[in-house]
């Protein structure tokens, strides 16, 4: 399985831990990420200026991927959704693909329709899976209560994820936690958004969308959120703190990259996951895994 | 005339042919007003002035200067729960997507969204990747990335778009 590995703008600024720990599965599974360079911004900024850019930029990209014959690997639900889009656009509208290859010349590139874009946690669900996650767990990670957040541009607009996930119920990151061995918590905010797309417009609105999922799972007592998507991670992570003082509550409650606790049941060593770059520390859960399962607090990397 | 009167005479009826002529607009004239968006916002749900089913109804009514120099039209997160939900598939997130694009020809641009363009057009990325980044991402064992805006400038100039931004660096 190999993949050009599309890390978008917030990830390699904010959200490393994120790109290591992928790093590090990818290897453990298989998955051969290749880097390249002339990836740019996906588009999804532009769409609110001019839709047409933003299907140029993402066609761009994609072009850069199918000149070396890769399917794509995206970290960011925001990129996905992007790349998605104008992915299913383009192999559908042959008039648009022509307007958009028209600007594409001017740049020596060209649109072709003969890739798969695809997010991480899809690649995992579906060219992994999840029987053979399963067979890969070193330490399974039972003891703890995980809640998914899927992010919404993971799996919505429907129309063009070809519906792989069902828009109001979706079940594919709970499948990929019970791979762990973690029990999925169920809560009724689960598909909420997490306010990111509105951060720069109105910042007290966007914090209170964040606030109402860490209300409820603060109520759930769990261990950690998983997330998918830096920018979600940015909201419920960066910024819980904010979020605690300006509206006096206390949750202290971990956002996780699925990647991170995928990593520790993989049985890569904790200290290779980069939880120090989470801003709420997991420090009790990975206390308590490192006593079940020994692992030495600063076990020299193999 | 009091607060809320909607004056026939100031109502732009071609609006809404602008919009549906816009990508992302196209079924706006399906909308029958059920509320199903309006039901399903999580923006709504905090912020009672954005509205989306009102949005939609002071579009087809022609109320354009009122929606474009509203800033609600910016508060649209772009969740999808409406798009996903609406019985008349009005395309809803796309459409208020329109409804940013128009705006921006009009020169009305949250700031915000502006600045991020900027960024774009001179990283070619939204946050830039310069030499120490790299260094950092050496450090890391990560492979170097680059921050090259010919390509982005190339297209921004192509489609237009760079006007846009550049008059909105003026107004700052």
């Amino acid at each position: 399985m190999k993949y050009a590995f599309f890390l978008g703008c917030t990830i390699p600024a904010r959200a490393m831990n994120y790109e290591i720990s992928t790093r590090k599965i990818a290897t453990k599974l298989g998955i051969e990420l290749v880097d390249l360079l002339d990836f740019s911004c996906c588009g999804l900024p532009v769409k609110s200026v001019d839709f047409f850019t933003s299907v140029v930029m993402a066609a761009k990209n994609i072009a850069v991927a199918e000149e070396k014959g890769l399917d794509m690997c995206i970290l960011c639900n925001g990129c996905a959704v992007t790349l998605v889009e104008a992915n299913h656009l383009l192999k559908h509208d042959e008039e648009m693909k022509k307007r958009v290859n028209k600007e594409l010349e001017k740049i020596g590139r060209e649109f072709k329709g003969t890739i798969e874009t695809k997010h991480l946690a899809k690649i995992l669900y579906e060219d992994v899976g999840v029987d053979k996650i399963k067979k890969e767990i070193k330490h399974p990670l039972e003891d703890f209560k995980f809640a998914a957040h899927y992010g919404c541009h993971y799996f919505k607009p429907s129309v063009v994820y070809e519906r792989f996930d069902d828009p109001e119920f979706p079940v594919s990151l709970d499948k990929l936690i019970e791979a762990t061995g973690a029990p999925p918590v169920q809560y009724s905010t689960k598909t909420d958004c997490c306010g990111g797309g509105i951060l720069a417009v109105s910042q007290d609105i966007a914090l209170k969308m964040t606030k109402t999922k860490l209300d409820e799972l603060h109520e759930k007592q769990i261990d950690a959120m998983i997330s998918i998507c830096p920018f979600c991670s940015v909201m419920y992570d960066a910024n819980q703190k904010s979020i605690e003082k300006d509206f006096e509550g206390d949750y202290n409650i971990p956002i996780l990259y699925y990647p991170q606790a995928l990593g520790l049941a993989l049985g890569i060593p904790p200290d290779e996951l980069e939880f120090k770059r989470n801003r709420i520390k997991p420090k009790e859960m990975i206390q308590r895994f490192n006593e079940k399962y020994a692992v030495p607090a600063e076990k020299p990397k193999e | 005339m009091g607060e809320g009167t909607i004056i026939v005479k100031e109502l732009d009826s071609g609006f809404k042919y602008r919009v549906t002529e816009e990508p992302g607009g196209e079924h706006l004239m399906r909308c029958y007003a059920c509320g199903t968006c309006t039901a399903s916002c999580p923006v709504r749900a905090i912020e009672e002035s954005f509205n989306p089913r009102k949005i939609i109804r002071m579009t087809i009514l022609g109320m354009k200067d009122e929606v474009l120099n509203s800033d609600f039209v910016w508060l649209c997160s772009t969740c999808y729960a409406c798009q996903e939900r609406c019985p008349q598939d009005v395309v809803i997130t796309e459409l208020m997507n329109a409804l940013k694009n128009i705006a921006v020809k009009e020169g009305i641009v949250h700031p915000g969204i502006a600045s991020q363009a900027q960024e774009i057009l001179k990283f070619g990325r939204v946050y830039e990747i310069d030499d120490f980044a790299n260094k950092k991402r050496e450090k890391l064992g990560l492979p170097s990335l680059k921050s090259d805006s010919k390509e982005v400038e190339t297209i921004f100039k192509s489609t237009g778009i760079d006007k846009y931004i550049a008059k909105l660096e003026e107004e700052k």
